[in-house]
């Protein structure tokens, strides 16, 4: 399973969405987001508009996987948490699971308290809904849409991707 | 691996440079970064040290367009070449869907390809990847050099498999895009097959 790519389907990313829009609200955060322990960006929420989102994926997905490493020559199976404190914002991570993790940025509207609790309880949420879809991955193929992409696409259709 | 998101109707892969020390990963993908439309690139993000050499990883986001109405995006990723940062490397090969091999093509330099592609093919595995599963080309660099290694002597050095291979001066361009443009076919292939 771990070398299997992760396949999002529109409703498992409705309860993702719904789920992160909750937790934004209630942790009074700027961003909320969930990224694949590979760096794929899988759904944000909040104040993502003068943010990077794709890079801050990969680059947490890097730091949980050398967090890992870490913990790994501790001993540790792993350590599930990371927080980094800056000036005026602050990124509080945790792992949902086996495949993801929830990246929450807040300021000095929220607090670490609450951001960690509201957290704690939405990696609960999301790690059902994880466990769903991945549930779902095993079990079925892909969508109608998804079935013809992989079948018609050619070889002259990723040539122009390059012209 | 690949990321297939049927609500935002995209599809994201991610492909790896490999490679020893200074062979020029980095210096591929920074000729993409400046000959790709703005449009169609992400930030380059670059974890170095001082002097420049890769320290974790370097990462360069493409949407290069669309196929049958699905985004598709290239995550491109290089590991650092140094020996002693093989603990990064592991981590950077998690997830990956293609690798591009980068050798060094000068005399001097041929130790170091052995090496970085025995390297490869050990951290695969401890990834719980084959290298003859992945789609997998290699790219020989630093072809203007007076001192390399002739072709024929490359592959069959470093390419016993005789897979897909390119000619390159990465500062220049020369085979760079058409490196990118054989794995990313290779990719793409690779998830219609195992759908």
């Amino acid at each position: 399973m771990i070398n299997q790519g992760l396949v999002l389907y529109d409703e498992d990313y409705k309860l993702i969405d719904t789920e992160l829009v909750r937790l934004n609200q209630l942790a009074n955060a700027k961003v909320s987001f969930l990224v694949d322990k590979d760096g794929q960006l899988i759904a944000s929420v909040g104040e993502t508009a003068n943010i990077d989102t794709t890079s801050l994926a990969s680059l947490t997905a890097g730091n949980i996987a050398a967090t890992g490493g870490m913990a790994k020559l501790l001993g540790e199976k792993e350590f599930s948490l990371l927080f980094h404190e800056g000036v005026k914002d602050n990124i509080h991570i945790s792992l949902v699971g086996q495949r993801a993790i929830l990246v929450i940025i807040f300021d000095n509207r929220s607090s670490l308290g609450l951001v960690r609790l509201r957290a704690k309880k939405s990696v609960i949420v999301l790690s059902d809904i994880l466990a769903n879809l991945i549930k779902k991955m095993e079990t079925s193929s892909h969508t109608k849409e998804g079935a013809t992409f992989f079948t018609e696409i050619t070889e002259d259709d990723i040539e122009n991707l390059f012209s | 691996m690949s990321f297939i998101n049927y609500s935002a109707r995209e599809i994201s892969c991610k492909i790896v440079y490999y490679g020893p020390g200074l062979c020029g990963k980095t210096t591929n993908l920074h000729y993409i970064y400046n000959k790709v439309n703005p449009d169609s690139k992400g930030k380059m993000i670059s974890l170095a040290t001082k002097t420049e050499r890769t320290l974790f990883f370097d990462f360069l986001p493409l949407a290069l367009g669309s196929i049958k109405g699905f985004k598709v995006r290239f995550h491109l990723y290089t590991v650092p070449g140094q020996i002693f940062y093989d603990a990064s490397r592991k981590l950077i090969l998690r997830g990956i869907d293609g690798v591009i091999f980068v050798a060094d093509s000068q005399v001097e330099r041929t130790e170091a390809n052995i090496e970085s592609l025995e390297n490869l093919s050990k951290n695969l595995k401890e990834q719980g990847y084959e290298l003859e599963n992945l789609p997998y080309i290699i790219q020989y660099n630093k072809r203007d050099l007076p001192n390399v290694v002739p072709l024929d002597e490359m592959e069959r050095i470093l390419n016993p498999r005789k897979v897909p291979s390119y000619e390159a001066v990465a500062p220049k361009g020369t085979g760079v895009f058409e490196t990118l443009k054989e794995v990313a076919k290779m990719v793409i292939l690779e998830l219609k097959k195992r759908s």
